[in-house]
């Protein structure tokens, strides 16, 4: 599959598989990565990836759906974003440390 | 008044009287308890006395009050109801058990005045007056039974009322045990009356009763009978489960005269004559009673002879003379037995509370070795208990006299008695009376043992009017009941009240025929002179030469150890009985319970446990370990999918 076409010619499979490795990155910073700052900021990665591969379907399909998608996308992390470092921010005043395990503390 | 409203207020005076005394239990004045309590059970005895008149007034056949306040169970053939039923017998009951119960409940104002537990004392009091109503008015087995349990409760709450004493409470957890295997016996022999009968209403269970006789052992009257009588010898104490008797005189000496002397042990007695046509006509189980009681009889006695406890001694004497009236109901003399059992409720009340006010003149003492020349300090108690002992030792023309001889008469004369029960009964009365003249000389009577630093004295008036009435009743009381021979030589030739007013409902034993007059009145005299000799053959002991009694003891060591021991009799039962079962107990838990079931339950515990870890650490509580599970789940998700 790998050959000299592969390399110059940029197609779908090429934006797909940088999605796919995209959101893997992301996904493991999430499981393996203690500070919550680098796990929201993952969180970001992967959904970024998510937003590549709306945008390469909706070229490639020539349908503006995809596309209107990731604006919403978008939005969503952004709040997203807003909730988690609030959240981040209030656990750092109490414990002076931002590690994902104070985030049990949470529970009732 | 109508019936159902004497009787109703019957039962719910002393019921009232329990749950006021209950209630206000912390309280300690005598007076006040006292005054509930007594006041409850008079009220009682004045119903009593209202349904007793009630009866005079019908026709001697028609002689009955069934009072039924409805349908306690009703299961297929299975019909109780909460019926009560008076007749001449149970009329004459409840008038002694609240009469003599009343004259008790006088006598514990003043005995138990320093006691904390007044108020408690009280109400169980009243709630055992209750239970004993309910026993004798029940008008089915059942209801019996429920008033059977209720007075073994108030007994074993009574004997154990000093339950801080180790001793004591064991005492009423002996009791209370030694009476469950009675207990056992008795509902046995009510589930084989209603096998056959297909009832358990006492009078229709009389009126079924067979008319010709069972000569097998294994006849349904014969069991069903044998096995109420084993109840009965639990309840009334006799041969093999008396044992529990003068143990349970740990109990407040009134307690004693009331439940272990005069009322509840005597309840063997009544279910018998009460049940007389079923006894009749088993004319085995009839000879095992006339045994078992002759052998009480002469068994307690002679313990009697031995015990220097005032109680003790008592006690004894009650499970002889219990034994007497089951001598009588085996022979067939049932109007007898319960002639002697009112006899015995006087006298030995009277003796019981002559006992408590010279232990409470005491300041505890009970044991009549230090005692001695009483009658100068106590003079009250000393003539009226002597009443008690005159009747008891069958004095002629005391109650005890006319009852105990028409016993021996009819143990010898009656068609089911044999000339061994009389004497087996006439040894009896001669060690009664070498026993209680010895009680007499060494708490009364000789020369005084008591410590200087004790200074006896006679007790309050509340304690010495029961005594006098009591007293009264010991003297007078026979002449309900005086033998037909010895009415033919009195003045007016006066009739057998007690027999006229049971003759319809008591039943007597086929074969019996008007005995030889001469044959009477020689036994009789046999009788009184042996009791006479060993009267004076005490008091010349005892008082007048004490010495020798000592040299006695000394040289018949042995058998007088034996006899002081009881026999040994509990320690037999613990050796054969308690402790094998103990040790089989101990065993079972040992090796069966610990080795065998703890172990299966331990082991199917682990299995479940281990298995229960490995499924633990999954889920650890790490949100990222559930997110990489999510993931995982996904990964496998899709590629399922996907290979599809």
């Amino acid at each position: 599959m790998i050959n000299a076409d592969f390399i110059v010619d940029v197609g779908i499979s090429h934006y797909l598989i940088l999605s796919a490795i995209l959101f893997s990155l992301g996904m493991i910073g999430v499981l393996l990565r203690k500070n919550a700052i680098v796990m929201l900021m993952s969180i970001e990665l992967m959904l970024n990836a998510v937003n590549l591969s709306f945008i390469t379907f909706s070229k490639y399909n020539s349908h503006i759906d995809g596309q209107i998608m990731v604006f919403f996308v978008m939005t969503i992390a952004a709040a997203e974003a807003a909730v988690g470092l609030a959240l981040i921010v209030s656990i750092f005043k109490r414990y002076k440390e931002v590690n994902i395990r104070f985030f049990e503390h949470l529970k009732g | 008044m109508d019936h159902t409203a004497i009787v109703s207020v019957l039962f719910a005076s002393p019921l009232l009287g329990f749950l006021i005394n209950g209630i206000r239990r912390n309280h300690h004045s005598a007076n006040v308890a006292g005054a509930i309590g007594s006041l409850a059970v008079f009220i009682s005895f004045v119903c009593s006395i209202l349904l007793w008149i009630d009866l005079q007034g019908m026709a001697p056949d028609a002689r009955r009050i069934h009072v039924v306040y409805g349908s306690w169970m009703a299961i297929e053939s299975l019909k109780i109801d909460f019926g009560f039923w008076i007749d001449q017998l149970s009329s004459l009951m409840i008038l002694i058990i609240t009469g003599v119960g009343f004259l008790i409940h006088l006598f514990s104002v003043g005995y138990m005045s320093h006691d904390k537990g007044v108020a408690k004392y009280f109400s169980y009091l009243n709630f055992f007056i209750f239970n004993m109503l309910v026993l004798v008015l029940g008008d089915s087995l059942v209801t019996l039974f429920v008033g059977w349990e209720g007075v073994g409760l108030a007994s074993y709450l009574l004997i154990g009322f000093w339950f801080t004493d180790g001793e004591k409470a064991a005492a009423g957890m002996k009791a209370f045990i030694v009476n469950r295997i009675g207990d056992a016996a008795f509902l046995i022999g009510m589930f084989i009356f209603f096998v056959s009968f297909g009832t358990l209403n006492i009078q229709e269970l009389n009126s079924m009763a067979p008319t010709i006789m069972e000569s097998t052992w294994f006849g349904i009257v014969t069991l069903g009978t044998l096995f109420l009588f084993g109840g009965a010898t639990g309840k009334s104490a006799q041969i093999p489960l008396y044992i529990w008797l003068p143990d349970a005189m740990a109990g407040p000496t009134p307690v004693s005269a009331l439940i272990h002397a005069a009322t509840m042990v005597t309840a063997g007695v009544y279910m018998i004559v009460r049940l007389n046509p079923l006894f009749i006509a088993a004319p085995n189980t009839m000879m095992v009673i006339a045994v078992i009681g002759a052998l009480t009889v002469v068994l307690a006695a002679s313990i009697g002879i031995a015990q220097n406890d005032i109680k003790k001694v008592l006690a004894y004497s009650t499970v002889s003379q219990l034994g007497y009236m089951f001598l009588a109901c085996g022979v067939g003399a049932f109007t007898t037995a319960f002639f002697h059992l009112m006899t015995h409720a006087f006298f030995k009340a009277l003796m019981f509370l002559g006992s408590g006010s010279v232990i409470h003149g005491m300041e505890g003492e009970q044991d009549i070795r230090k005692m001695g020349g009483l009658k100068k300090y106590l003079p009250w108690t000393h003539l009226t208990f002597m009443m008690g002992w005159l009747a008891i030792i069958g004095t002629p023309g005391f109650s005890g006299f006319f009852s105990k001889d028409e016993i021996l008469w009819m143990s010898f004369h009656s068609p089911r008695g044999h000339w061994a029960l009389w004497v087996l009964g006439v040894i009896g009365a001669t060690m009664t009376a070498f026993y209680m003249t010895r009680l007499m000389c060494l708490t009364f009577w000789g020369k005084s043992r008591v410590a200087k630093t004790l200074h006896p004295h006679e007790s309050p008036a509340t304690m010495l009017i029961p005594l006098f009435v009591l007293a009264a009743l010991s003297v007078v009381g026979g002449y309900v009941g005086i033998p037909h021979i010895i009415s033919e030589i009195l003045p007016g030739h006066p009739a057998n009240i007690l027999e006229h007013w049971f003759q319809p409902i008591i039943k007597t034993v086929p074969g019996l025929v008007a005995g030889d007059p001469a044959m009477e009145w020689g036994l009789m005299g046999a009788s009184v002179a042996l009791a006479l000799i060993s009267t004076i053959l005490a008091y010349q002991l005892y008082v007048k030469n004490p010495s020798a009694i000592e040299r006695f003891t000394q040289k018949i060591n042995p058998i007088y150890q034996l006899v002081s021991k009881k026999y040994l009799v509990d320690e037999l039962y613990f050796g054969f009985i308690v402790n094998p079962i103990v040790r089989l107990s101990e065993n079972l838990w040992a090796y069966i319970d610990v080795r065998f079931i703890d172990k299966c339950t331990y082991w199917a515990g682990d299995l479940m446990k281990g298995s229960g870890s490995f499924v633990r650490s999954l889920q650890n509580g790490n949100l990222q370990t559930y997110a990489m599970y999510i993931g995982i789940g996904l990964v496998v998700a899709l590629s399922l999918v996907m290979m599809r």
